[in-house]
């Protein structure tokens, strides 16, 4: 399964700060092509801060993200300059802003840097703990709307394509509905062929079944252990022992701001080295 | 269904409205020789007032005088509606040629404006309530009390120069006279002529028999010697004929200051059958058919006044929707300079009286040097309501568009979409949506405010309003059918948002 020098995604000393704090403290992790990592570890310890940066939801501060052959780095501003940066955008950011507010005039997000982003980006599927679905939109557009907008592919391919990933993750009875008017792991069904429909390289998931009523999350897992067999490289960042144990490839555990260990779940579960993710497992009765 | 009409009813009036602005501006390019004249129908009889057998004819002493002058110089006369105390303002701003409405010839006023020679010397006259008739003779009898007149009149110099008179001053005359009968005035200074034909029928009120000062009136005529020239031509050659005797004779308005001043010492000997037709209207008590009948014979005239209200208010409304939606995207998600600017720009709009801004563009904007802007009153009244209401409208969308959640932005910008892409397809969409209640709430407000812009020579329902009841001095029955006009005019607005609302609402019904 390990092929050393296949890296889908590959994260090179991140570092992450929010309003001055110091919320990632320099991560390294690669990820093969193919494998669903899940990565664990304690509210607020910077997992899902980790994954929002992949996406580029937020900025990494200092170190190098590459996605397939895409590569972000920073290398330029020091920690004191990082810090003031990342206070004055911890002010202007509301719930309007875009993720580049604040970060007007650092010399190291020129031009170049935004629009790699936003190539990253279309390489990156990302599903929310919320799902997000556009609540204005039925399933079926949900799923069409950023072929048509961001890829720009007709009505028809769009619609195809569409129908097709809804029926990959058993969404297809339920097309004309609109988002309120089905289940959190339906909805969550759909946010994944939404993602999907712009044909992602890997697949970034936050906490993609905490929302979810207990019955309603195998659903969801199934979806994601299908697309694991089809060969999809997959980011979950997860509070379910269960899902990490069971269906990941790899797990990772973070504590504060840094990745401690990882390994298979086997190595993780069973044979943890640290005390901290030990002590962490221990919560779980697992 | 029902939508759709309401829809087709607006791009008609819409479209009307277009029309009407382009047609009178392409009137105005090929200019014959048309006098424009100005004078505040309000201000009631005997000078110029609607006909209440024929509404659309205007009447009066000053209607006829003008009508004769036309007649002499040969010019077609078109007749333009303003507010009394701003008829020299509007002529300034070259809305009209000359203002005829009882505008007395005073120094201060003949620094800024020509004016013709007199066509009419009258005097002022204290009316007082019947019972308190032996009481006061002079104004030294009134001191301490509240005595009432026209705002921006000879009268209310008299008054405010007598110290110990509190002095209360009123748009319309009607509304001075109908204080004195329920006691919240002692007393109205006024011109004779007012006093005649507002106060000598009514059995509640006297005349008291001593004049005051000197009243002369002056036809006030823009910057142009020749047409200065013209009319003080027309004017002699009337008084010399004796056509301007006879107008006033037929008012009975002939008095002996007239007289001395005409060197026409000769007694009348015709009938005053113009201002006996109009007592022998005030007079009559109306049964209840005349009553319906008389409110009938407004209909014409509060519909067309609607119907004017209705564009305004629809057009202001549209500009107002989307200069609102610029303004708010500016302040939101423009950088800095710009987004600031467009806040203080709502600050300032929403932090300043509309009136102060619709005089300022109506007034101000033509005398700003170079880029002084002179707007026909129907533009400036939609540019004024708009920019006002576009600032109210900003913050119900900005608003609008912090209610919708973060992760909407989040989940767009992560599929790929540009920040514009995802205003525009996601952000705005449901921003809409949540602010169509407080826009609909702003359109009915809007409705209502639109009575604002009668001070800039527009007649819009509220002014037609003040015109009917100073014309019939029906306060009452007129306000509670202008009244109802407006509730009518709101609720298909309510209906349509509802119906938008409904459409733009998640929950939709069958599937």
């Amino acid at each position: 399964m390990q092929q050393s020098t296949d890296y889908l995604v590959e994260i090179r000393d991140l570092h992450k700060y929010y309003n001055g704090q110091q919320i990632l403290k320099g991560i390294d992790l690669n990820v093969h092509r193919g494998n669903l990592v899940s990565i664990i570890g304690r509210s607020g310890c910077g997992k899902t801060t980790l994954l929002r940066c992949l996406n580029c939801l937020e900025i990494l501060d200092h170190g190098s993200i590459k996605i397939s052959g895409i590569s972000l780095s920073r290398n330029k501003e020091s920690v004191e300059e990082i810090i003031k940066i990342s206070e004055k955008a911890s002010k202007v950011r509301t719930n309007v802003s875009m993720p580049f507010t604040g970060y007007e005039n650092v010399p190291s997000i020129d031009e170049d840097f935004q629009v790699k982003a936003q190539t990253l980006r279309k390489k990156v599927g990302m599903v929310f703990q919320s799902f997000n679905l556009f609540p204005h939109k039925t399933v079926l557009e949900n799923v069409m709307m950023s072929q048509r907008i961001v890829k720009g592919d007709s009505e028809d391919t769009a619609m195809l394509k569409s129908i097709q990933l809804l029926e990959k993750v058993g969404m297809d009875k339920f097309i004309d509905r609109m988002p309120h008017q089905i289940s959190g792991g339906q909805a969550q069904r759909v946010a994944i062929a939404r993602a999907l429909a712009m044909s992602p390289q890997v697949m970034l998931y936050d906490e993609p079944t905490s929302a979810l009523d207990p019955e309603l999350v195998e659903e969801v897992t199934d979806v994601m252990q299908n697309l694991n067999k089809e060969g999809m490289t997959q980011i979950v960042v997860t509070h379910s022992m269960n899902f990490a144990r069971n269906a990941s490839d790899f797990v990772v555990y973070m504590h504060e701001g840094v990745i401690i260990e990882k390994g298979t779940p086997e190595e993780i579960f069973n044979n943890a080295k640290d005390k901290r993710t030990r002590d962490y497992l221990k919560i779980f009765q697992v | 269904m029902v939508i759709r009409k309401y829809l087709l009813i607006i791009v008609y009036i819409v479209s009307f409205n277009l029309s009407f602005v382009i047609a009178s501006s392409l009137a105005f390019a090929k200019e014959r020789q048309t006098l424009k004249w100005a004078a505040d129908t309000e201000s009631g009889a005997p000078f110029v007032f609607p006909d209440s057998r024929n509404p659309n004819k205007l009447i009066g002493f000053e209607a006829e005088i003008i009508e004769a002058i036309g007649k002499e110089l040969n010019f077609d006369l078109e007749f333009v509606q303003n507010q009394w105390d701003f008829l020299i303002p509007g002529m300034q701003r070259g809305d009209y040629d000359v203002a005829i409405n009882g505008i007395e010839i005073t120094p201060d006023r003949k620094e800024v404006v020509n004016f013709s020679i007199p066509y009419y010397i009258t005097f002022e006259q204290l009316i007082v309530n019947a019972n308190d008739e032996s009481n006061y003779h002079t104004l030294a009898d009134l001191d301490g009390k509240k005595v009432g007149t026209l705002s921006g009149s000879l009268a209310e110099r008299i008054l405010r120069g007598a110290p110990g008179i509190i002095v209360r001053t009123y748009d319309s005359e009607a509304m001075s006279f109908s204080d004195l009968e329920v006691n919240r005035l002692d007393a109205v200074l006024i011109d004779q002529p007012v006093a005649l034909y507002y106060a000598s029928w009514n059995k509640n009120l006297k005349i008291i028999d001593v004049p005051f000062g000197e009243v002369v009136y002056g036809i006030v005529i823009k910057d142009d010697e020749k047409l200065l020239k013209d009319i003080n031509h027309a004017l002699s050659k009337l008084i010399a004929t004796g056509k301007l005797r006879k107008i006033y004779d037929d008012w009975n308005l002939w008095n002996d200051v007239m007289a001395a001043h005409f060197n026409d010492r000769e007694k009348s000997n015709a009938k005053p059958y113009r201002f006996e037709d109009y007592i022998r209207e005030k007079g009559v008590e109306s049964s209840f058919t005349d009553i319906i009948k008389k409110y009938w014979s407004y209909a014409p005239r509060l519909g067309t006044a609607a119907v004017i209200t209705l564009q305004l208010s629809i057009l202001s409304m549209v500009l107002a929707i989307v200069f609102g939606l610029f303004l708010a995207l500016v302040k939101v998600y423009a950088p800095n300079p710009f987004s600031t600017m467009a806040s203080l720009f709502i600050e300032l709009i929403r932090g300043t009286p509309l009136l102060i801004q619709l005089f300022f563009i109506y007034y101000a904007l033509p005398h700003i040097p170079y880029i002084g802007i002179k707007l026909d009153p129907f533009l400036a009244a939609i540019v004024s309501l708009g920019i006002n209401y576009a600032a109210y409208e900003a913050e119900n969308y900005r608003a609008g568009l912090y209610s919708v959640s973060r992760g909407q932005l989040e989940a767009a910008i992560s599929l790929g979409m540009t920040k514009f892409q995802a205003l525009k397809y996601i952000i705005i969409p449901q921003a809409l949506r949540m602010v169509i209640p407080p826009i609909t709430n702003d359109f009915i407000s809007l409705i209502k405010d639109s009575s604002l812009v009668s001070v800039i020579a527009m007649v819009e329902l509220t002014k037609e309003y003040d015109r009917i009841a100073s014309e019939s001095l029906d306060y009452i029955g007129i306000g509670i059918i202008v009244a109802i006009i407006y509730l009518l005019l709101g609720l298909p607005f309510v209906k349509l948002s509802k119906y938008v609302e409904k459409k733009f609402s998640l929950i939709k019904n069958g599937k």
